[in-house]
């Protein structure tokens, strides 16, 4: 593990405070010899015709995926976790069971705060509904009170600049303007501990200036972040602590830029640029 | 754009509550979260699943007045059907009473049908935010049902203009129609719950409700009375056996007859819907942590 001090180019951290105690020290998640199995049919849309033929012809088609195995390790709060691994290693899956979607095969995931989550696979938004509808009950979810979505609605609004788009349908959002949202939904529920999976790279160059320089404030607050990407350079620059998964086992753990070797060294890639650049 | 700044932390203690909060998740072997903290969790978030039901009714605009309109136009055109087509297969005199019978007992049929259909694709339709978001699952058919409830209620102003119209009796009976109403809605809610579960599973199951609603109706005391059936051929033991008899039956006698029905008939509803409703809330339950997977 690397010591927060020691890293270079690093403003000091202020301390986490809740309840008035310093948490900076404290555990934030704790992940003990966790397991996850998908258990998925062949078919893609299962249906009642489909398992009447399967019933006759006397097959069960469920096949295992065991995306993570044996997986253990724990975090403080103020870490800024980077996650890398190769397409399939078990990244999503890993941060859809600390964020309590999926449930764990075998072992024991503990969460100390609120986690707010930004993930890969679509945002949590229904398209038929308007931007500000979805940001509602997005918060609602979450747990927060009508009166504190309130609150903060206008800070999400203004800074996912969608303008009038925002009291829109979401289908009638460019796939950027979705990300925009989404972002600022996830980045202003002031979580306790936050997710984001391979979303930093949303809409064009000026929201991703200012992602950035909102994950820079974010992390002076020093909040609990767990980021994963593939965009190495992010990591390395972002992190202050980093894992490594490779088919869904826990190759590493330490300081991001070792991590980031270890992991291109495994695939052979070498550091070449292509694999740092932010894309 | 406002340039108002909102102040984000008015309510910091509480957050800091929140953030003391630990959340441990294990595996599942019984099937059952900790059910104190689900429905800890769930009401919490009760308000989750009022603006879901209304932000889906303001998109399907259920809510604008031509939309309530037609909620109540609807089943009315349907009575008239149904009133006409029995009227002439069976021959039988076509009193008001009857069309007002036909009439209730139908709003209700559509209240059940509507928590069936809407907790059918609730969880479908939430794909996205299960994906996304850890919360108790079961809010959504409950919104489901809030739906279907928002959607009975303009009903009720034909239900009190028809009662008047044909001037059934009023009186202490006819309030029993709330008691009948609410194990009405208990029933509902169950069958949400047992339904949403069976879409995800078999994503064809929408496509049968049409017709497993439809002839649920016919087996159930709307177009016929029970007092129809006495001595007809149909008038078999196992027509009684249909949970939404005795719910219908103790409507009936409430609102049109002003009657309180016998106690069976009572327990009977209450013995249906309080089952319907624990069996499809633990079917339900017992499988949210795998929709995730699923969806
Ligand atoms: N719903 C699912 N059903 C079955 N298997 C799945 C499901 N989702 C993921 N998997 C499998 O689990 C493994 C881990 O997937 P995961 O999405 O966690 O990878 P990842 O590290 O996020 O990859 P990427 O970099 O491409 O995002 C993969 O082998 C994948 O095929
Ligand atoms: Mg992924």
């Amino acid at each position: 593990m690397v010591e927060l001090a020691e890293q270079e180019g690093m403003e000091p951290v202020e301390a986490r405070k809740v309840l008035g105690i310093d948490v900076t020290d404290q555990v934030a998640v704790k992940v003990e010899k966790l397991d996850v199995i998908y258990r998925t049919s062949y078919e893609k849309v299962p249906t009642f015709k489909s398992a009447l033929k399967r019933m006759g012809k006397g097959e069960r088609v469920v096949k295992e995926v065991l995306a993570l195995h044996d997986v253990s390790f724990e975090i403080t709060h103020g870490t800024v976790l980077g996650i890398v691994g190769h397409n399939g290693a078990g990244k999503s899956t890993l941060m859809r069971a600390i964020a309590g979607i999926l449930p764990p095969s075998a072992g024991r995931i503990e969460v100390h705060g609120r986690i707010s989550t930004l993930l890969a696979l679509g945002v949590g938004f229904n398209p038929a509904l308007s931007g500000r509808e979805n940001v509602m009950l997005g918060g609602l979810a979450a747990g927060l009170s009508r009166e504190e979505v309130n609150e903060r609605y206008q800070v999400i609004a203004d800074f996912a600049e969608l303008g009038e788009f925002i009291e829109m349908p979401m289908r009638t959002y460019s796939s950027g303007m979705f990300s925009r949202l989404a972002f600022s939904v996830a980045v202003h529920m002031e979580p306790d501990v936050l997710i984001i999976d391979e979303a930093l790279s949303a809409g064009d160059a000026k929201f991703k200036k200012k992602a950035a320089q909102k994950m820079d404030e974010l992390m002076g607050q020093a909040r609990t972040m767990l980021l994963v990407s593939h965009a190495l350079g992010t990591i390395k620059e972002m992190c202050n602590d980093a894992i490594w998964l490779d088919h869904g086992r826990l190759m590493g753990r330490g300081d991001p830029g070792e991590m980031v070797d270890a992991y291109l060294h495994h695939l052979d890639v070498g550091d070449d640029a292509t694999a740092m650049e932010d894309l | 754009m406002s340039s108002t700044t909102p102040t984000l932390s008015a309510n910091a203690v509480e957050r800091a509550r929140q953030s003391a909060e630990v959340r441990v998740f294990e595996p599942h072997k019984v099937g059952l979260p900790p059910m104190r903290r689900y429905f800890k969790d769930m009401w919490a978030r009760r308000s989750f699943a009022n603006e879901l039901s209304r932000a889906e009714m303001r998109a399907a605009q259920t809510n604008t007045f031509f939309g309530r309109l037609w909620l109540v136009i609807n089943p009315l055109l349907l009575a008239a059907v149904y009133f006409l087509l029995v009227g002439i297969l069976s021959g039988a005199a076509l009193t008001p009473t009857k069309f007002a019978h036909l009439l209730v007992t139908l709003f209700a049929f559509y209240f059940v049908s509507n928590c069936i259909t809407g907790g059918a694709t609730s969880v479908v339709k939430g794909s996205k935010l299960v994906m996304n978001q850890a919360f108790p699952r079961a809010l959504l058919p409950m919104s489901a049902v809030r739906t279907a409830l928002r959607r009975f209620a303009p009903t009720l102003i034909v239900t009190g203009a028809i009662m008047v119209l044909v001037h059934v009796p009023l009186g202490l009976g006819t309030l029993m129609a709330i008691p009948s109403f609410l194990i009405t809605m208990v029933f509902g809610a169950g069958m949400a719950m047992l339904f949403g579960t069976l879409q995800v599973y078999f994503r064809d199951t929408s496509a049968f409700l049409p017709y497993f609603v439809r002839i649920w109706l016919y087996l159930s005391p709307v177009i016929w009375t029970a007092e129809d059936m006495v001595g007809k051929k149909f008038d078999l033991p196992i027509i009684k056996v249909n949970p939404l008899y005795p719910m219908f039956v103790t409507y009936n006698d409430a609102l049109i007859m002003d009657k309180i029905s016998a106690p069976w008939m009572w327990a009977a509803a209450s013995g249906w819907a309080l089952a319907a409703f624990i069996g499809g809330g633990l079917y339900f339950i017992s499988r949210e942590r795998e929709f995730s997977v699923r969806l």
